[in-house]
C-alpha cells in the first residue's frame, strides 16, 4: 500500500503518542462527535433504515459473488462508449499504467480528485518518482499535502487539524505551490475555503490532466459515480482533456437501480446530508464535453484474495462512508494516523491486513486495534460484522506463531479452564497469595493495568468453594 | 423454578459476591438455584485473542455441562453473549458442537432478561437506598439487546434514585486482552468513562458485567472519586434486613 505509511510502528506504540496529545484528542473528539450527531438524526429520518442497509448488503454481496461476470460486462460498456479499461493487479501495475498514461500526453502536471484508492497504491509518490506532481483539489487533502502530512481519516483526511493550525500552513505553504494564501486570512472557514479556491482555481483553468477514483462503477451502462460536497471533483471530472480514473474491482454495481440504494445509504452515512450537494456521473467520452480521452484502471491489489476468504469478504462490501470510524471510540482517541495505513479506524484494521497481509508487525497489530464494542457494526450501512472479521484475523495472526508470552499465558488458562479441579487448584493457590499482590504491579504485563487501575482484591474464597461449602452445612 | 447458574471464571474467581446474590435473590424469589460444578469457562478469552481450539474445547465443556437445563443464568453480558453469538461458529457446519450450541445457547440468559422475560418480574422486593449511575455496557445493549431491562429492575428498587450517565453507551475500554494489548487507549478509554461517572454524583456504578466494573472501578479508585461499583445482581439482592455492604 502507500509508501507513505511504510516503516510505522504498530498500534499500541503509535497510539501511545497520539493519546498523549490533548491537541489532538480535542479536535478528533469534536469532530467525530459533530458527525456522529447530523448522523443519527438523518438516519433517523428514513422509514426503512434497516431495510435499505440490509438491501445495500444484499446487493454489494450478490454483486461480489459474480465479480468477474460484472466486471466483463463494465468493461464491455466502457469500451464501447469509447473509453480504455486497463487491468492491474496490484499497486505497481497500476502506478505504472497511469504513469504511462499521463506521459503520453505529455503533461507533468495532473489534478486530483479525491480517492482513497489511489493513496491505497502510493500513486502520487509514483508520480512524483517520474517527475509528475500531482495536485490534490479535495479541501481536505489540499491541507494534507501542503502541510507535508497524512490523511488521518477516509471522508476528512484533515480532520487532526483545526482552523488555526489550516490557517497556518496555508500562509506558510500555499504559495510554493500556486496561488499564495492572501496576507490578512483569517481563520474564519470561509475565509479558509476562499483562499482554497482561488488556489484551486488557477489549477482546474490550466491542468489538461486528471486523475480520479470512483464511489461506484454501474456494469449495464460503463457509467462512472463520484460523489462530493464540494464541487472541486467536478471541476477535475469535466475542465481536463484526459480524465483517469483508478478503481477497485469491488465499486461495481451491476445496474443503475441498485445505485438508487447506495445513493440514499451513504451521503446519510458519511456527511449527515440527506443528499450530497455533487453527484457526478460520466459514461466513456462524449464529442464537445468533458475529457476527449478516459482511461479506467481497475485495480485488484489484493482484493480477489480477500473476496477468497468466506469470512473476511464482506469487507469488500465497504462503501467508504466511514461511519464506523466516527463511532468508534478507539479511533476517537487515536486518530486516523496510528493504523499506519491510508485505511483506518474500525475498516481499516479489518481491510489493511487483508490487503496487505498479517506479516508485518503492524499489520499483525491491527486486528487487535479494537475493544470489540460493536459500535461500528451497528452504524455500518451495508452491515458490515466488523467485530467478526477482526476476530477472525486475530486467528490468523496466531496461527502464523511467535508471541511465546501470550501463547504461555492462553495456554495456562486454557490448562486451567480445562477441569473444574484445576481451576480449583487455580483459584485456591491465588486465594492463598492475595496479600501479597498489591494494587500496584512494579513487573510483568500488568503493568499497564496497574499504571492508572488498581487492581481488584482476590477474594478470600471463591464462589464454588462457598457453593461447596454451604451444600454441606445445608445437609444436601 | 430450576435456574442453572453459570457463573463464570472472572465472578467465581474475583467476584463470588455476585454468584453469592444471585442465588440470593432467586431464592428468595421462590426459585431454586443449581450450581453444576464441572463449569470453568465460556473461552470469551481466548476467542477473542485469536485461540479459536482452545475456545472450542471450552464450549464443548459448556454444552456438555449444560445440555439437560431449561434455564441457564449467566450474571455477565459478555460470557451471554459469547455463548449465544459466537458458540453456533466455533463448531464447522453440521458439527455436534454447532447443533448443541444451537441448542444451548437460546436458553442462556442474563439476569434481567430472566427476570423480565421467564419470571416475569421487575419490582423484585429490593431496598438500596443510594443513588445509582448505570452503565449499559457493550455486550448487554449491542449483542445481547438487554434495553431498559436492566434500569426498569433498578428503578423498581425501593430508595434507589437512579441517575443519568453521559455518553453511557460509549465502550468503557476494557475489551478483555484489549486492556494489555492496547493500554494506553483502553486507559484513555477507561478515564473518560470514570469521570462521566463521577459527574453523575453517584454513589453506586452498576452494570451486568463484572469485567467492564472492574477496569472502570480500578480507575475510579485510583481517581479516588469515591464512586463503588456493583453488579445488578447484588443491587437487586439487597434488602432492609440483609443490605448489600
Amino acid at each position: 500500500m502507500s509508501g507513505t505509511f511504510l516503516g510505522m510502528p504498530a498500534f499500541p506504540t503509535a497510539a501511545e503518542s497520539a493519546v498523549a496529545d490533548p491537541q489532538l484528542r480535542h479536535n478528533l473528539r469534536k469532530a467525530t462527535r459533530t458527525i456522529r450527531r447530523t448522523r443519527r438524526t438523518v438516519v433517523g429520518e428514513v422509514d426503512d433504515w434497516a431495510g435499505l442497509r440490509a438491501a445495500g448488503a444484499a446487493i454489494k454481496d450478490r454483486t461480489l459473488r459474480h465479480l468477474d461476470r460484472h466486471l466483463e460486462r463494465l468493461e464491455e460498456a466502457v469500451t464501447a462508449a469509447g473509453g480504455h479499461v486497463h487491468w492491474a493487479a496490484d499497486a505497481d501495475e497500476a502506478n505504472a499504467i497511469v504513469t504511462g498514461l499521463v506521459r503520453a500526453t505529455g503533461e507533468s502536471e495532473v489534478v486530483k480528485v479525491k480517492s482513497m484508492a489511489t493513496q491505497e497504491i502510493g500513486l502520487n509518490e509514483a508520480l512524483a518518482a517520474a517527475g509528475i506532481t500531482a495536485y490534490e483539489t479535495d479541501l481536505a487533502e489540499l491541507i494534507v499535502q501542503l502541510g507535508e502530512d497524512r490523511p488521518s481519516h477516509i471522508l476528512v483526511p484533515a480532520i487532526h487539524r483545526n482552523r488555526a493550525e489550516i490557517r497556518e500552513i496555508f500562509l506558510r505553504t500555499m504559495a510554493d505551490w500556486g496561488v499564495p494564501a492572501p496576507d490578512d486570512l483569517t481563520d474564519d472557514p470561509r475565509a479558509l475555503a476562499e483562499a482554497a479556491r482561488r488556489h484551486l482555481r488557477d489549477r482546474f483553468l490550466t491542468t489538461r490532466v486528471a486523475v480520479s477514483g470512483a464511489n461506484f462503477a454501474v456494469a449495464e451502462t460503463g457509467t462512472l459515480v463520484v460523489l462530493e460536497s464540494e464541487g472541486n471533483g467536478r471541476m477535475c471530472l469535466t475542465l481536463p482533456e484526459t480524465l483517469i480514473s483508478v478503481v477497485g474491482i469491488e465499486k461495481l454495481v451491476p445496474t443503475w437501480q441498485d445505485l438508487e440504494v447506495f445513493l440514499r445509504l451513504l451521503p446519510r452515512s458519511s456527511t449527515g446530508e440527506r443528499m450530497n450537494p455533487y453527484t457526478s456521473m460520466w459514461t466513456g467520452v462524449a464529442p464537445g464535453d468533458g475529457p476527449r480521452e478516459f482511461h479506467l484502471v481497475l485495480l485488484d491489489n489484493g482484493r480477489t484474495d480477500v473476496l477468497a476468504d468466506e469470512v473476511g469478504r464482506q469487507a469488500l462490501r465497504c462503501i467508504r462512508c466511514s461511519a464506523c470510524l466516527n463511532v468508534c471510540p478507539v479511533y476517537e482517541r487515536t486518530g486516523g494516523h496510528a493504523y499506519g495505513s491510508v485505511y483506518p479506524g474500525p475498516i481499516g484494521a479489518i481491510l489493511t491486513p487483508q490487503l496487505r497481509g498479517t506479516a508485518s508487525e503492524v499489520d499483525a497489530s491491527l486486528p487487535y486495534a479494537s475493544s470489540l464494542c460493536g459500535a461500528c457494526f451497528e452504524v455500518c450501512p451495508v452491515a458490515i460484522d466488523i467485530p467478526e472479521v477482526l476476530v477472525h484475523l486475530r486467528e490468523r495472526v496466531v496461527e502464523q506463531g511467535g508471541r511465546p508470552g501470550e501463547r504461555a499465558v492462553m495456554a495456562a488458562a486454557s490448562w486451567a479452564f480445562g477441569d473444574e479441579r484445576r481451576l480449583g487448584w487455580a483459584q485456591r493457590t491465588a486465594g492463598g497469595a492475595r496479600s501479597l499482590v498489591p494494587r500496584r504491579l512494579p513487573l510483568g504485563p500488568a503493568v499497564a493495568w496497574t499504571d492508572t487501575r488498581d487492581l481488584p482484591e482476590i477474594p478470600p474464597e471463591p464462589f464454588r468453594d462457598w457453593w461447596a461449602r454451604r451444600e454441606k452445612e445445608d445437609g444436601r | 423454578m430450576r435456574i442453572a447458574l453459570f457463573i463464570t471464571c472472572v465472578n467465581d474467581t474475583l467476584f463470588p459476591r455476585t454468584g453469592q446474590a444471585v442465588v440470593r435473590l432467586l431464592e428468595r424469589l421462590g426459585h431454586e438455584a443449581v450450581f453444576p460444578t464441572e463449569q470453568t469457562c465460556c473461552g470469551q478469552m481466548h476467542f477473542n485473542t485469536g485461540y479459536r481450539r482452545d475456545a472450542q474445547k471450552l464450549a464443548v465443556r459448556f454444552v456438555r455441562t449444560f445440555a439437560d437445563h431449561d434455564v441457564v443464568l449467566a450474571p455477565s453480558g459478555s460470557c451471554a453473549a459469547m455463548i449465544r453469538d459466537n458458540y453456533a461458529r466455533l463448531g464447522r457446519t453440521g458439527s455436534r458442537l454447532e447443533r448443541a450450541a444451537a441448542e444451548v445457547a437460546p436458553r442462556v440468559l442474563d439476569l434481567s432478561e430472566l427476570l423480565v422475560d421467564v419470571l416475569g418480574v421487575t419490582d423484585v422486593g429490593a431496598y438500596f437506598p443510594h443513588r445509582v449511575a448505570y452503565h449499559p455496557t457493550c455486550h448487554g445493549m449491542r449483542l445481547l439487546g438487554l434495553g431498559d431491562r436492566p434500569t426498569r429492575l433498578l428503578r423498581a428498587v425501593r430508595g434507589l434514585e437512579l441517575v443519568e450517565l453521559a455518553d453511557a453507551e460509549e465502550c468503557c475500554g476494557f475489551g478483555g486482552t484489549f486492556a494489555v494489548k492496547n493500554p494506553d487507549v483502553s486507559a484513555a478509554m477507561g478515564w473518560d468513562k470514570a469521570r462521566n461517572v463521577a459527574a453523575t454524583g453517584a454513589e453506586v456504578l452498576c452494570a451486568v458485567d463484572n469485567s467492564c466494573l472492574m477496569h472502570i472501578g480500578g480507575t475510579l479508585r485510583r481517581q479516588r472519586s469515591g464512586v463503588r461499583v456493583m453488579h445488578l445482581a447484588e443491587i437487586l439482592a439487597s434488602t432492609e434486613k440483609e443490605p448489600a455492604r
